[in-house]
């Protein structure tokens, strides 16, 4: 039996006053007609159209979702073919269902997302979309897991990022967000891996191995279990969960502004990029953008930070190859990398340096200098590896043809950054929808061909390059004047200097400490194109100090659940090469 | 145990004349090359010989040659290879060769967060170490949890296993974790911990 623990740890602040004004997305009656057109052009009746959202958004009959996901993914003139993101949202005592299944879907042609959403109880179950996306398979895991929410027709609908012994669903807002539930050894479930193949069987006894969740070929925490035929793996089931450190309910037990350190720890190969997602998100639910300067610091730091996990996704790839030199060697210019981050706010490698609004300080004086020294001092190093590994016999061997995905398949899993790219689709959130300025950069998305392990180490290789195009001229730009953070009272602390001198700004630095900011009621997505693909965030504002609901989307998360399929049919030292190169970053992966 | 003298250039501890080997700054640990000569002058150096008891022995054997496990989850584990890597190079110390392995390691590193769900396979491994064995827990996270105060975080790590070394930081910086193990490296000296 698990224990139980209560120890409820949230402090009780007092009511916060509420902002009731609702939000308005820039450009919404664009959005309301391309919405419109949408439905018109479908003319269903189980589709209605929900105005004044940040992107056109429509609600679902329950029963019709799947054939409705079919519709935008086929129809000629819609062609949604990427799934995003599926998650829920809680409103408890909401009369018609308390639970929003959302769906958000992408299209390469259009280059715009579309939001579907699903109302439903704790006991009327919807009808699942795998057939459709496989992608969703593990998305509509994480809701069950979360919510509750059952899924009809699902293949393995269990819980995915909890334990065995969990009781309850964790993101409900009745839940207790400090109720623990112990796991022991004895409840731990065995891992299956469903095998369809069964063509060989029989020349040898199939043996089911466990990999990880502490193995030395497995990155951080992940677990594959492998159903072995001689040599050849014919079945593998992943297992995660192993770092869920519960992101979404944390942000929602903190205001805003602490909720930022939490982004810093999912992809924490490159932070900066999770803080530049998660602030702009809630910057454009209060409807500001950050100052010039902040975003041309930002823009060179995340480049910087891309660079830096390629840098350790190439190396620790190289090292579960057995060429451990050029992880040592990778690792002095991510050093410098880091003294730069440090030389601006303090932290090497989780900075919490954003605000919403902006920056916590300005940069160093010598911020440009030292960025040029590293910017000049890279491609050598990238040379160097890449001259010994581009044409290694040892490495095309391993890795030509390892873990192999086709395009479609790949988009059908809902793949986005380096692992899309190495499939031969061109879709970079920088390109598709630029934000800090991107669209004024030239830069090159790099693609390949063939989708295996290879084909990723060379668009990773190239990225890197093309960053270094962006930062060069970055840095001959130079800095825009000006200040790091916008000038409002209600979103940024005033200056130590007027709180300790100026009654107002005392006030301000009071209200804000204590109430936080609160923006307009309604609900944002936006995304950034993270080390590994889309970095997403949705988030709900109900007006007060805290957000409502903060959605993560984790693009680890997609590309590990193919990961199983990526491998069979071949060995396992295939498998470890390819899990390699899909840096798989576990904080990420678990939320 | 007899030794015999050897040509071997002075130590790198600093001493004070007419101080005698094992009362200055290194008391208590054994003798380091170059100052085992304890005989008199003109006495025959082959006779010579030391003694010190078997703990302080094992204990200094045991302290110079740890093989760390790196239980590394999060992002700790970030920092824990840049302290293995070229710029900080933990070889310096003699800890540098990481073992995947329990068996056969003594040194479990917990770097990063340990949730509800890892807690048992963290148990494991550690009942999987040989005797001695000693852990660090490195980071807010292994230590408290950190500011992970939920419903699938495990609040310290010594709610499952015994920790000899707590090093703070989120995540500490690698002259941080070097200090922490640097501190185990003193404490089995000194012979405190008995297991």
């Amino acid at each position: 039996m698990s224990t139980l623990t209560r120890n409820s740890s949230i402090p009780f602040t007092g009511p916060a006053p509420t902002n009731r004004n609702p939000y308005v997305p820039a450009g919404v009656e664009k959005i309301d007609a391309r919405g419109a057109e949408i439905a018109g052009h479908l003319n269903s009746p189980h589709i209605t159209q929900r105005p004044g959202e940040d992107l056109p958004t429509f609600e679902v009959d329950r029963e019709q979702i799947v054939d409705v996901l079919r519709t935008f993914k086929d129809d000629p003139k819609l062609q949604y073919k990427l799934p995003l993101d599926c998650f829920g949202v809680d409103y408890p005592g909401r009369q018609d269902g308390r639970f929003d299944v959302i769906y958000q879907l992408y299209s390469f042609d259009h280059n715009e997302r579309v939001r579907l959403i699903v109302k439903t109880d704790e006991e009327t179950p919807v009808q699942t979309s795998v057939p459709v996306f496989k992608a969703f398979d593990w998305f509509e895991r994480e809701v069950f897991d979360m919510y509750g929410v059952k899924f009809e027709g699902h293949p393995n609908l269990r819980r995915i990022l909890t334990h065995e012994a969990f009781r309850g669903h964790a993101l409900r807002k009745d839940y207790d967000p400090a109720q623990r539930w112990i796991l022991t050894e004895k409840d731990v479930a065995r891992l299956e891996p469903v095998v369809t193949d069964h063509a060989d069987e029989g020349e040898y006894d199939r043996v089911t191995m466990n990999i990880g969740p502490s193995h030395p070929a497995m990155h951080g925490t992940l677990r594959v279990a492998v159903t072995l035929d001689g040599e050849i793996i014919v079945g593998a089931a992943q297992e995660i969960g192993y770092l869920h450190r519960c992101f979404e309910k944390s942000c929602e037990t903190h205001t805003y502004q602490q909720a930022i350190p939490y982004t810093d720890r999912l992809n924490y190969m490159s932070a900066i990029i999770n803080n530049v997602g998660y602030c702009q998100t809630v910057e454009k639910l209060l409807g500001i953008k950050a100052p010039e300067r902040a975003q041309h610091i930002l823009l060179i730091l995340s480049e910087l930070m891309r660079i830096a996990d390629h840098l350790v996704c190439v190396g620790t790839n190289l090292v579960d190859l057995g060429a451990l030199t050029n992880f040592w060697y990778f690792f002095q210019p991510r050093e410098e990398i880091y003294q730069l981050v440090e030389s601006c706010c303090g932290a090497r490698i989780l900075p919490s340096y954003t605000r919403i609004g902006g920056l916590a300080v300005d940069a160093p004086d010598d911020f440009l200098e030292n960025t040029r020294r590293i910017v000049d001092s890279i491609p050598a190093f990238i040379a160097d590896v890449d001259g010994l590994v581009r044409r290694n016999r040892i490495f095309r061997e391993r890795t030509l043809g390892a873990g192999r995905i086709s395009q479609e398949d790949a988009i059908n899993y809902g793949f986005t950054g380096p692992c899309l790219r190495a499939t031969g689709v061109p879709y970079d959130v920088r390109k598709a929808s630029p934000y800090l300025g991107y669209e004024t950069y030239d830069f090159d998305v790099p693609i390949a061909d063939g989708g295996d392990t290879y084909a990723r180490y060379l668009v990773r290789i190239e990225e890197m390059r093309q960053s270094l195009r962006i930062l060069d001229q970055a840095i001959k730009r130079g800095m825009p004047d000006g200040p790091v953070i916008v000038d409002d009272p209600y979103i940024a602390l005033p200056p130590k200097e007027r709180v300790y001198n100026e009654m107002e700004s005392l006030i301000y630095h009071f209200k804000l400490i204590m109430h936080g900011i609160q923006p307009p009621v309604g609900a944002a997505y936006h995304q950034v194109e993270g080390g590994n693909g889309e970095l997403g965030f949705y988030v709900v504002s109900d007006g007060t100090k805290n957000p409502y609901r903060v959605r993560v989307r984790p693009p680890c998360f997609p590309i590990f659940s193919a990961f199983g399929e990526m491998v069979t049919g071949q060995t396992i030292p295939d498998a470890v090469a390819s899990l390699g190169s899909l840096n798989i970053i576990a904080g990420e992966l678990d939320h | 145990m007899p030794i015999k003298e050897r040509e071997v250039p002075g130590s790198i501890i600093q001493r004070k004349d007419q101080q005698l080997p094992g009362e200055g700054p290194e008391k208590g640990l054994l003798t380091l090359p170059g100052e085992s000569r304890t005989f008199a002058p003109g006495e025959e150096s082959d006779r010579s010989f030391f003694t010190t008891t078997m703990d302080t022995a094992v204990n200094w054997a045991r302290s110079n040659s740890l093989w760390p496990l790196p239980f590394g989850t999060a992002c700790c584990a970030i920092e824990f290879m840049s302290t293995v890597s070229s710029h900080y190079d933990m070889a310096r110390f003699g800890f540098e060769v990481v073992r995947f392995s329990p068996r056969q390691s003594d040194l479990l590193i917990v770097a990063g967060t340990i949730v509800d769900k890892i807690a048992p396979v963290l148990k494991r491994i550690y009942e999987q170490m040989p005797e001695p064995k000693y852990v660090v827990a490195m980071g807010a996270c292994a230590t408290s949890g950190g500011f992970y105060r939920m419903y699938h975080v495990v609040q310290g790590i010594d709610e499952v296993i015994p920790v000899d070394i707590w090093v703070p930081g989120c995540p500490p910086t690698p002259e941080g974790l070097m200090y922490g193990i640097l501190k185990l490296k003193e404490k089995i000296d000194r012979g405190e911990m008995r297991r």
